[in-house]
């Protein structure tokens, strides 16, 4: 199916908001989410994001604003009119039913009689074909979680809804269930939108992404993009580690700014900034601490001309396998990251060492300094090497 | 020495099991005697003394006048007040458990009210309350007692099933098209069934047995409680034991068939 000009299955919310009491859920919110494409809501909890679902699937009224299925505005339709299935973040099994009933539930009460082949089929294709008369409490929490996709799937929704779908797993469980319901997605084609937490989940199934905050899409990409290009505080440090270094505009140079920060000038490429370039404007410099090499002040003479420079001390070092993670403290940022790939090592990056932390300019994002500067930090949990630094 | 560590050793090991059966011995004591004195063969009017054994009893149940009578209406109305009770307080159990309304704070504790006045002293105002109303006693007077007494019980039984079932079972439902009255149905009734079946159970048993408020309230018709009562005065037969005995072994019967359907059912899953 073409999908970029068959428009006829989208989601579409157009001033969508929800208030319990003086306490704003959702900010009015408009959101295309493209027919077959796999979608998620991002957040730390209580940011809207389950409320914004929730809305879509029509278990939430929605205070103000319309949500289309296509064509269709569903708003005032109750939730089991809609085409659109939930899979819930406590998968809500039916108890007293058994897996094969389970599946069946929506087609029974659509008034389909011959149900057998269709769950049988289904029950195939999420592996619990030999689980079909057992009770939900007797399957393992992952098997339970791929009930809960079966009975939802097999409906044919035009839209399924996944709340925190694999919340309640264990790490190794979880990522076996990505690449699960990324299969899935990409064989059935239905539109899956998806809401979650975790960042690396977010990213490593969807198309595309909706950082939300407080009630607000905060910046919505794919994941590539949200990551290079965080266009806010809060994208850049919830979605993995940002280094956001205060810096003045000075001078521009080609396509690059030129901006003073401390004694260092850094240079940042005029496209990536979204903050205003003018001469004296604040700008957030930003660089993934993955971007940076370091190099022991006795050798910086050896870097190559054109990168950006910022000189510290290390203050902390972890070492976790595939990387280092350094800490550097620098006069123009305390606790600047580095993650350095373990390839060559040099012995002489200890805690103390005087260092040059140096990157390709090209890599460098500028956003707006009039934002809070640890916005999403405490949300992402800080990491270990940083936390370390700071006790 | 070495038998005496290890009689205290074995007794340890045995202690909660000891327990157990002492308890449950204590239990049964009771009906044990219920059923033993319902062979019995008394001389006199009075069945408290051993004489021999007989089945005459078991033979003519109703031999006594007016104790099948009084059987009968006393299942009537045992069952009429579960009915009515199990009804009323499931769907007030609903109600407090779900919705926020005025006074459900106030309606909450008041539900607990009969449970903890003094049987005697309602029974007393309830009397005095029929009269004044003009209520003729009877059934109809017994019935509306046993309904009021017994709906504490069901609401306590209902509403703590209501308030542990998850409500994302019901919005599960809902997401896949079933309508209000398909997901009640389909999903609210069978899980909160094992509440509601408690309550219904506990209404069933309290009626039936119910001795005080019914005497004050049934002005000439005698339930079966009433007639143990005052046959008791006079003198009690052995069909009293019998009646006794068979209600206590329908109920052994149902709760074996109860867990023979159970057992059933984890071998098919098995």
């Amino acid at each position: 199916m073409d999908t970029t000009t068959d428009r006829s299955g989208d989601v579409r919310l157009t001033g969508i908001s929800r208030t319990y009491g003086s306490f704003t859920a959702v900010h009015p919110l408009d959101l295309t989410v493209p027919q077959g494409s796999f979608f998620a809501l991002l957040g730390a909890s209580g940011c809207g994001k389950t409320t914004t679902l929730r809305m879509i699937a029509g278990l939430e009224e929605p205070t103000a604003g319309t949500v289309r299925l296509g064509d269709r505005d569903v708003t005032a339709l109750p939730p089991h009119k809609r085409p659109v299935n939930t899979v819930f973040q406590s998968y809500a099994l039916f108890p007293h039913l058994d897996i094969f009933e389970n599946v069946a539930f929506g087609l029974r009460r659509r008034g389909i009689k011959s149900v057998k082949k269709q769950v049988e089929e289904m029950l195939e294709l999420v592996q619990l074909g030999e689980q079909a008369r057992k009770k939900p409490h007797q399957l393992s929490g992952g098997q339970q979680q791929r009930v809960a996709v079966a009975r939802a799937l097999i409906n044919h929704p035009q839209v399924l809804l996944l709340d925190e779908p694999l919340g309640a797993l264990d790490l190794k469980l979880r990522r076996q269930m990505q690449l699960e319901l990324k299969r899935i997605q990409t064989e059935v084609g239905i539109t899956f939108i998806h809401v979650t937490h975790d960042q690396e989940e977010a990213m490593t199934m969807a198309d595309t992404v909706a950082v939300m905050n407080a009630g607000r899409v905060e910046q919505l990409g794919p994941p590539a993009d949200l990551y290079e290009n965080p266009r806010t505080t809060f994208v850049a440090n919830f979605l993995g580690t940002s280094n956001l270094i205060e810096a003045e505009a000075d001078a521009t140079s080609g396509d690059d700014v030129l901006l003073k920060a401390g004694a260092c000038t850094l240079a940042l490429p005029r496209a990536r900034c979204s903050a205003p370039t003018a001469a004296g404007g604040r700008v957030l410099v930003g660089i993934r601490p993955e971007k940076i090499s370091l190099t022991h002040a006795d050798e910086s003479a050896g870097i190559p001309a054109g990168r950006n420079r910022v000189t510290g001390r290390i203050a902390a070092t972890s070492y976790i396998g595939v990387s280092t993670q350094y800490v550097v403290d620098s006069p123009v940022c305390p606790a600047f990251q580095v993650y350095a790939q373990n390839i060559d090592r040099d012995p002489r990056l200890v805690p103390g060492a005087e260092v040059v932390a140096h990157w390709n300019p090209a890599h460098t994002f500028g956003l707006d300094a009039a934002q809070d500067i640890g916005a999403g930090v405490a949300e992402a949990g800080v990491p270990q090497a940083a936390e370390e630094a700071l006790a | 020495m070495s038998f005496a560590t290890s009689f205290v050793r074995r007794l340890r090991r045995h202690l909660v099991v000891l327990a157990g059966l002492l308890t449950l011995g204590y239990l049964l004591l009771p009906n044990v005697i219920v059923t033993v004195f319902s062979f019995n063969d008394p001389k006199g009017r009075f069945n408290y003394e051993w004489q021999g054994f007989s089945a005459d009893a078991w033979r003519d149940p109703c031999g006594v006048s007016g104790l099948c009578d009084s059987l009968a209406v006393s299942l009537q109305i045992a069952a009429w007040a579960t009915l009515g009770a199990t009804v009323l307080g499931t769907m007030t159990a609903f109600a407090l458990a779900r919705y926020r309304f005025r006074a459900r704070g106030a309606v909450n504790s008041l539900i607990f009210l009969p449970m903890a006045m003094p049987e005697a002293v309602m029974a007393a105002s309830l009397l005095t309350l029929f009269l004044n109303l003009g209520a003729e006693l009877g059934f109809w007077t017994i019935l509306i007692a046993h309904i009021m007494f017994c709906l504490s019980f069901v609401v306590v039984a209902v509403k703590a099933r209501v308030l542990s079932m998850d409500p994302r079972l019901e919005e599960a439902a809902r997401d896949l098209y079933a309508g209000p009255l398909q997901t009640f149905r389909r999903v609210t009734l069978p899980i909160t069934a094992p509440g509601i079946a408690a309550g219904a159970l506990l209404a069933f048993a309290l009626s039936f047995d119910d001795f005080i408020i019914t005497n004050f309230t049934a002005g000439s018709t005698v339930t079966f409680p009433m007639f143990v009562w005052g046959s008791a005065q006079r003198g009690t037969p052995v069909q009293i034991n019998v009646v006794g005995t068979a209600m206590f072994a329908v109920a052994v019967l149902f709760v074996l068939a109860g867990t023979a359907v159970a057992n059933r059912r984890r071998k098919q899953q098995a």
